[in-house]
Parts: structure tokens; C-alpha cells; sequence
């Protein structure tokens, strides 16, 4: 496959972490062969980890009869990804920032803030089960601007 | 040197203990769930123990992995105890700067550096 090209796939995956691991290594082959780098691939791995952490556990509630649904838009200029689960959603406006107070102490609640800290673009739908993560090449201002936040 | 864990290589330095973890990458409830399991005896047998958890093999964690950091750490003070962590790869570091967990945890450069000022 050449790196030029644009890639698109799609899937409907049962809620396993075997089954995300899977798509998980084959987005990642596609983001490597267009040329992005170890950063670039480190950043996306990790927010996607998060993302179908996210939708197995807390989305899905760790049924593996629920399904969750991926598609992936992937050119040598950007990354495009969404993920469905089929719970009742989430308001990421809630969340508690865990770099504040006691928060730093707490055992989770990081996931979001790393998928925000690595793509350019982490938008939900209205419900709240579907995250829509986009990565732009060349993202360390975004780095430092999270880091420096 | 001890193996407590396919995961996890425990040396001693006088009183110091010296965890490595072996895996490259970091991610699932499995590795986490092993990883907890021989550290929290190791920490709950040890008053005040002095552990020192080295990162040199890993290159790769999710959040779930800062989350049993700080489930030790929490076990480890709670009995009078210190945890350093070492040898952590630049990118994993970033991870620890963006959640600001590099300003809880004692982070040295090598094994070395980390057992300068323990107990032995």
C-alpha cells in the first residue's frame, strides 16, 4: 500500500479487549505506513487505549454482548476516528480535572485528559457514547499547550 | 535476583528493594491485575519499605497503570514507607507531566540515582 493513499475502514466489534486490540494494531499499521511518527504513533496508541478502555468498561459496562462500533479515516495529513458504544452515554463537562486538589490522588479519571492532551480534535455526540477523535500531523503545540495548562 | 511475577524482576539492595518491571508495553487488566498482585504483598509484608520501581523496560502504559502507581504509593505511606520511580522513557514521562503526576512521585534518572539517600 502506498503512503499517499487514503485509507478507510470500518467495524462492528463485540465489547472484548481482544476483539478492540485487534483494531487497535491494524489503525495503527495504517497511521505508521503514512509516514507519522514515533511521537505521533505513541500519542494516537495511547488515546486510542483510553478511548476503548472507555467503551468497554464504563460505556458497555464490560458486557460483551454490546457492541461497539469504529470508523477510521486515515490520510498522510490527519487522523480521523470514532468510536460508539451502545451505553447511555457520558457528560465529559462533568468530569473532575485530575491535575486539580485531591483529584491528582485519585486512582482514575485520567483517560479523557491524555485523549485531549494527544488529538487535535475529541468531540462527543449529544448522547455521549460516541467519541469523534481527530489528529492533525505535527501536534507539539497541542503537547505544550497541555503540558504548559 | 527474584521473578514474583513474569512481569515484575525484584532485586535487594540492602533494604532497598528494587522492582523492574519486564513488560515493553503496559495496557491491559490482566498485566495490571498481575502487577498488583505482587506488589501489594511485597508492600503489606514490608513496614516501611524503601521500593524503588524501574521503568528502563517499559515503553509503552495506559492511565490504568497511574492508577495501581497510586494505589501502592497510597499502601506504601500509609506504613511509613518510600517509593522513587527511575529509568522512566521520555515518552512515558509526558504522560506523567500532562497528569501532573511527576510532581507526586520521587522520579530519578537510573537505579543509581534513585538509591542515593535510602537506608541500606
Amino acid at each position: 500500500m502506498a503512503p499517499t493513499t487514503v485509507w478507510h475502514k470500518s467495524w462492528n466489534i463485540s465489547s472484548v479487549r481482544r476483539e478492540a486490540e485487534a483494531v487497535c494494531r491494524e489503525l495503527l499499521k495504517a497511521v505508521q505506513i503514512r509516514g507519522y511518527d514515533e511521537h505521533e504513533l505513541f500519542g494516537v496508541h495511547l488515546a486510542l487505549e483510553e478511548a476503548f478502555m472507555n467503551a468497554i468498561q464504563h460505556g458497555n459496562h464490560g458486557d460483551p454482548a454490546k457492541r461497539i462500533s469504529i470508523d477510521s479515516l486515515i490520510t498522510p495529513e490527519k487522523i480521523d476516528i470514532s468510536i460508539t458504544d451502545e451505553g447511555t452515554g457520558f457528560n465529559p463537562k462533568g468530569l473532575p480535572d485530575p491535575r486539580h486538589g485531591n483529584n491528582l490522588y485519585k486512582c482514575s479519571g485520567r483517560g479523557v485528559l491524555l485523549i485531549r492532551a494527544y488529538m487535535d480534535v475529541v468531540e462527543y455526540n449529544e448522547r455521549g457514547n460516541c467519541v469523534h477523535l481527530i489528529k492533525f500531523r505535527d501536534t507539539q503545540g497541542r503537547i505544550k499547550k497541555a503540558l504548559d495548562s | 535476583m527474584d521473578q514474583l511475577s513474569p512481569n515484575l524482576e525484584i532485586k535487594y539492595h540492602g533494604t532497598v528493594i528494587l522492582a523492574t518491571l519486564a513488560d515493553e508495553k503496559i495496557l491491559d487488566d490482566t498485566q495490571i491485575q498481575e502487577l498488583e498482585g505482587s506488589f501489594m504483598p511485597l508492600v503489606e509484608q514490608n513496614d516501611a519499605i524503601q521500593l524503588i520501581i524501574d521503568f528502563s523496560n517499559v515503553k509503552f502504559l495506559t492511565s490504568s497503570v497511574l492508577g495501581l502507581l497510586i494505589r501502592i504509593s497510597k499502601k506504601i505511606y500509609e506504613k511509613g514507607g518510600k517509593l522513587r520511580l527511575c529509568a522512566i522513557d521520555a515518552k512515558i514521562m509526558e504522560v506523567f507531566r500532562i497528569t501532573r503526576l511527576d510532581k507526586i512521585f520521587e522520579i530519578f534518572s537510573d537505579q543509581d540515582d534513585a538509591l542515593v539517600g535510602l537506608k541500606r
